[in-house]
């Protein structure tokens, strides 16, 4: 048996590997970028999309240290708004406390991954967030 | 008098909101709808269209709340738009009788939504079989929310509060605090509210938090209740009574709108630009500017949400609306009085109710009937709502020409 651990990212849009990162889809035409997958662009309607690389690094511009959630959902934990050069993001703000004094808007952070769980074949989930740059 | 097309609201109900426990959304629904004729001294037999909207019950809520009140062969159109659902159904209903297709028309927005606790989170449950398999448009292996940001509306809206705070600075806390206190303490004065209690500053932050910066005071009530409004044209309102036509409503302006691709839309809901846009084609509609109102009934889902509506409804400079609320103008002394029905937030929230409860509270004043939370004076008036995915309804309401 390989003791290589199988993983696979939460959501398609994170690329694991070397350099974790985030891709977009973007529209060929106009520019607009989506991290779903789209049947037209929303922005333009065209229907050509090629790949890109979402930088890593980014500014806070919106949170929220959400302490009620939905059952099975942790908290105390912060959402926010990344805006990676021109791109926004939207994630978790990781491995710094959960509260007003270490979470302000406009902080430097960069993209930083995690193992959300490991399913029934070993397989571990990996998640992304944004920690303080 | 009125031009004939002009669109009158001739009769308007709202229920009180709150626990209606003896009552489902039908009964709820027939006390608005037979309230709101009433009001306007006609029948169902007066009415050629019903717009109804209802989200969480068994659907069919126009041919439902029919059976109740008076089936009389009319279409029936319903309607579903989030938090503007019944805005929505009002839009229908006028834009029924300025198409000519009948020359009155009844809208009606019920809601049975108390105790409904946290509304937008989670997600579907996990399979049994604990095996990661991609599915949706994101790929997901297993849920987003919590993970990637946060769906709850309390979090959602707190974030919208705040991207205006980074991008024109001035906000805390407090001040998000603040605004649900003037709400509060304008609630006292109305009998239909959800609660009526004055709640201090530090008692609103000292509260339950939900989601920073929004405490439970803070995010709408989840109450039960419904509204209805009878619609007419110029035309026949000539042929009504006199008193009909002193307490008949103009509705100057009547907008929908959905929200136009942003670039961050994708993450977080654009509530502002089309806010921005219904507003601008509402003044533009009615021929009357934010200067000339009297009194605005705005979306205040969330203490956040309050804030930046005032920038997006153009009752403040751009990047003002801070200075705005802290020059004390929407308070119900102030300039320019904003929810002194008491908001979301105290008056309550039921979804789909929402939409034609905040134009009948404006009604009331502009037909000085308000009692002791009368704007003294009223004669224009604003009304919003908004539903996230989105939609946004704005109506402008005028009082009668003497």
């Amino acid at each position: 048996m390989s003791d290589v651990v199988e993983q696979i990212p939460l959501v398609d849009y994170l690329v694991l590997g070397d350099e974790p990162h985030l891709q977009a889809n973007e529209c060929t035409s106009c520019k607009a970028r989506y991290f779903d997958r789209r049947n037209a662009c929303a922005s333009c309607f065209g229907t050509d999309f090629t790949t890109v690389v979402v930088p890593n690094e980014g500014v806070l511009t919106s949170f929220t240290i959400v302490a009620h959630a939905a059952p099975g959902i942790d908290v105390p934990f912060v959402a926010g708004v990344v805006d990676c050069d021109g791109t926004s993001v939207r994630g978790n703000v990781i491995n710094t406390p959960p509260d007003a004094d270490h979470v302000k808007l406009g902080m430097a952070v960069k993209l930083a991954t995690y193992i959300v769980g490991t399913d029934d074949n070993g397989t571990e989930a990996i998640g992304f967030g944004y920690e303080p740059a | 008098m009125s031009a004939s097309d002009d669109i009158w609201i001739l009769g308007i109900h709202m229920t009180k909101f709150g626990k209606h426990p003896d009552k489902d959304t039908v009964d709820l629904g027939a006390e608005a709808v037979m309230g709101a004729l009433a009001d306007g001294d006609v029948t169902m037999a007066d009415v050629g269209i019903l717009a109804a909207g209802n989200l969480m019950g068994g659907g069919s809520i126009g041919q439902q709340l029919q059976k109740q009140v008076g089936q009389t062969g009319i279409p029936v159109y319903n309607v579903s738009n989030a938090c503007a659902t019944g805005a929505t159904a009002l839009r229908t209903a006028i834009m029924a009788v300025k198409a000519g297709e009948c020359d009155m028309g009844l809208a009606v927005g019920v809601e049975k939504l108390a105790g409904a606790g946290l509304l937008g989170g989670g997600g579907k449950p996990a399979s049994k079989a604990n095996v990661y398999e991609p599915s949706g448009r994101f790929g997901a292996v297993a849920t987003t929310d919590g993970r990637i940001g946060t769906n709850t509306m309390p979090g959602v809206f707190a974030q919208v509060g705040m991207e205006y705070g980074h991008k024109y600075g001035g906000t805390s806390f407090e001040l998000f605090a603040q605004i649900s206190e003037k709400n509060h303490g304008h609630s006292t004065l109305n009998p239909l509210a959800a609660y009526t209690k004055a709640m201090s500053t530090e008692q609103i932050m000292n509260d339950v938090m939900i989601a920073y910066p929004n405490t439970r005071p803070m995010c709408s009530a989840n109450c039960d209740g419904a509204a209805a409004a009878v619609v007419t044209n110029g035309e026949k309102l000539k042929t009504l009574s006199l008193e009909q036509q002193r307490r008949a409503v103009k509705v100057s302006a009547s907008v929908l709108t959905s929200d136009p691709w942003q670039e961050a839309c994708q993450v977080l809901p654009d509530v502002n630009t089309l806010t921005r846009n219904a507003a601008t084609q509402a003044y533009e509609q009615a021929g009357v500017g934010p200067d000339d109102l009297d009194l605005v009934e705005l979306h205040d889902c969330f203490a956040t949400a309050e804030l930046v509506h005032y920038d997006n409804l153009k009752l403040c400079e751009e990047g003002g609306a801070v200075d705005f609320f802290k020059s004390g103008a929407p308070r119900r002394d102030g300039r320019l009085p904003v929810n002194v029905s008491g908001g979301l937030q105290s008056k309550g929230h039921p979804i789909s109710a929402t939409g034609i409860a905040n134009i009948w509270e404006i009604c009331q004043h502009l037909r000085d009937e308000c009692g002791d939370r009368q704007i003294e004076g009223a004669n224009v008036g604003l009304a919003h709502v908004i539903g996230l995915a989105s939609a946004c309804g704005v109506h402008v309401l005028e009082k009668a020409a003497a």
